[in-house]
């Protein structure tokens, strides 16, 4: 009795490893299908669809800068206030300019940029797709010899690494400027004595580090909304199960990639 | 039902369809469908709900992949080509689907140039000129600047046929295409399809529950049941067919319920079997 439950256990452990490895496999090959219409394509007579990227820009990038400012520079005050907590013992209050910046560009920037944009964008890619699907419109895409991955995920794919990167730096320099309220407020700071003791403390790499996790994370987050919409299945009610599913998935594997790019940043500096 | 079977590798119909089988998971929807379609030929496949009629639509042009047999569309088989050679057979057929699955972003006139613009080098002129040509066959005229949210379900089924002709087709396949629409202007689809084939002599396959339309556009009918092909013959012949089956759609007659009150106990009971 005992031992038949072991292995039931054990044969659903498996099957879960299974599924997530195929669904790992999916995301890969539509990352690759997609970033092969974006850079092999246009060489081979594929024309890129500029257009649609263009106005997918608008919508994943320019218009998620409202609301990323705001989120991202409340974030900053909320960092220098936590570590002026700590610094303040240690009569170190000058320290909290680099505290804000470093874990700004390093971490803080690319990830909170990445959470807004899975909840803006992601969503919304895997809503569009998903219906597109219930509405026969992959299907037909399909009967007309039009690729939906070259159709639909390629503009997207391409939006996304490009806007990602951007938001990220426009997220660091609010995230910056909060900080700096609390140092010019509290911390006998002038704006530019922040300013500038923030850039002094940064190097290229902590701001390229970021940049590099913001263009894999804008990777996951299309591959997972645009997959979670192409497998959609019959019926409206799927669509907000596509959708809540990229939501939830996308978060997860973006702080997984995170997890494993400021990994290999770490041993890599230090080797 | 005397359809012949020519040598697998050079079959002449436009399309042949060879021991067809269709699975879901572990549920097989087709168990070796068989049948051939001249050019220029109408064939209507008719079936009740569940009959596999529509997967059968869907394997033809190639959304669903079967599990064996061959499909051969102008001496191609679709289910064993690459997905390149795939779309190039795609580019010569057309399909209207049964919700019309026009891109809602997109206006009636950029919906039916879409595959002009994709696979063809012509100038905008050029494929604009096209697109209202396509859309005064189909009685269009004038709507190509129409979102398809702005027309009727009637309007909609004209467009994705508009589109459908987009590529100047060979082959045109319709999924239900009076389905939710009243008498009159199913009827009127009725009409654009027997307009199109006296025009430009396209073969055309047309999956239908609706009698009186099949009856109308057909040259020949196919009647499928839980699979299987049942019958297959002209008007006339499936008119006067003496099969049970074929009657039984036909005169649309309802499926016998479960017979005597024992039998009915033992279905609920879940202990059903069949009489000796």
């Amino acid at each position: 009795m005992a031992a038949e439950n072991v292995m039931d256990v054990v044969s659903q452990i498996g099957a879960g490893v299974t599924d997530s490895l195929a669904y790992l496999g999916s995301l890969a090959m539509l990352g690759t299908r997609a970033a092969y219409y974006t850079f092999v394509g246009p060489f081979q007579g594929k024309s890129l669809r500029l257009q649609s990227a263009a106005s997918q820009a608008m919508e994943v990038g320019v218009r998620a800068l409202p609301i990323l400012s705001l989120i991202t520079f409340f974030i900053g005050l909320i960092l220098a206030l936590q570590s002026a907590y700590e610094l303040n013992k240690l009569g170190a209050m000058n320290l909290v300019a680099k505290a804000v910046a470093l874990s700004m560009s390093r971490e803080l920037g690319p990830l909170i940029t990445a959470i807004v944009v899975i909840g803006r964008s992601g969503s919304a890619f895997a809503a569009e797709i998903g219906t597109m699907k219930v509405t026969e419109e992959i299907d037909a895409l399909e009967v007309m010899a039009i690729s939906p991955v070259h159709f639909l995920v390629a503009p997207k794919f391409l939006a996304m690494i490009v806007m990602l990167p951007c938001l990220t730096i426009w997220a660091n320099t609010m995230g910056i400027l909060g900080g700096a309220l609390f140092g010019v407020t509290q911390a006998d700071f002038t704006l530019t004595r922040y300013m500038q003791a923030s850039i002094e403390s940064l190097y290229l790499r902590d701001i390229l580090s970021g940049l590099i996790k913001s263009v894999m994370f804008g990777v996951t987050i299309t591959a997972v909304g645009c997959l979670e919409g192409l497998s959609t299945g019959g019926g409206a009610e799927q669509v907000g199960r596509s959708t809540t599913k990229a939501v939830v998935v996308s978060i997860l594997l973006v702080v997984v990639v995170d997890l494993v790019f400021t990994a290999a940043f770490f041993f890599l500096g230090n080797g | 039902m005397d359809q012949g079977h020519p040598s697998l590798s050079e079959p002449k119909a436009a399309i042949s369809v060879r021991d067809l089988r269709v699975s879901y998971g572990e549920i097989e929807i087709l168990h070796g469908i068989d049948f051939d379609v001249q050019a220029g030929e109408t064939l209507v496949i008719l079936g009740g709900s569940g009959s596999g009629k529509s997967t059968l639509l869907r394997a033809l042009v190639g959304l669903e992949k079967p599990s064996s047999g061959q499909i051969w569309i102008n001496g191609k088989d679709i289910a064993a080509v690459s997905t390149s050679e795939l779309y190039e057979i795609r580019k010569k057929t057309g399909m209207s689907f049964q919700g019309s699955a026009l891109f809602g972003s997109m206006t009636v006139g950029e919906n039916v140039a879409l595959p002009l613009r994709e696979h063809t080098k012509l100038e905008d002129s050029t494929i604009e000129i096209m697109l209202r040509l396509k859309l005064e066959q189909v009685g269009l005229a004038g709507f190509e600047y129409h979102l398809p949210s702005q027309l009727s379900g009637g309007m909609k089924k004209r467009a994705a046929v508009a589109r459908a002709l987009a590529m100047d087709p060979e082959i045109l396949f319709f999924d239900e295409p009076s389905a939710g629409l009243d008498p009159i202007i199913a009827a009127g689809i009725d009409q654009l399809i027997l307009e199109l084939k006296k025009a430009f002599h396209m073969t055309i396959i047309v999956v239908t529950h609706e009698l009186a339309s099949a009856f109308l556009i057909a040259d020949r009918l196919v009647l499928i049941d839980k699979g299987n092909i049942v019958a297959i013959g002209t008007v006339d012949e499936m008119r006067s067919s003496a099969q049970p089956r074929v009657r039984q759609f036909l005169d649309r007659v309802p499926e016998p319920d479960v017979e005597g009150e024992l039998d009915y106990l033992q279905t609920l009971t879940g202990r059903y079997r069949r009489r000796a």
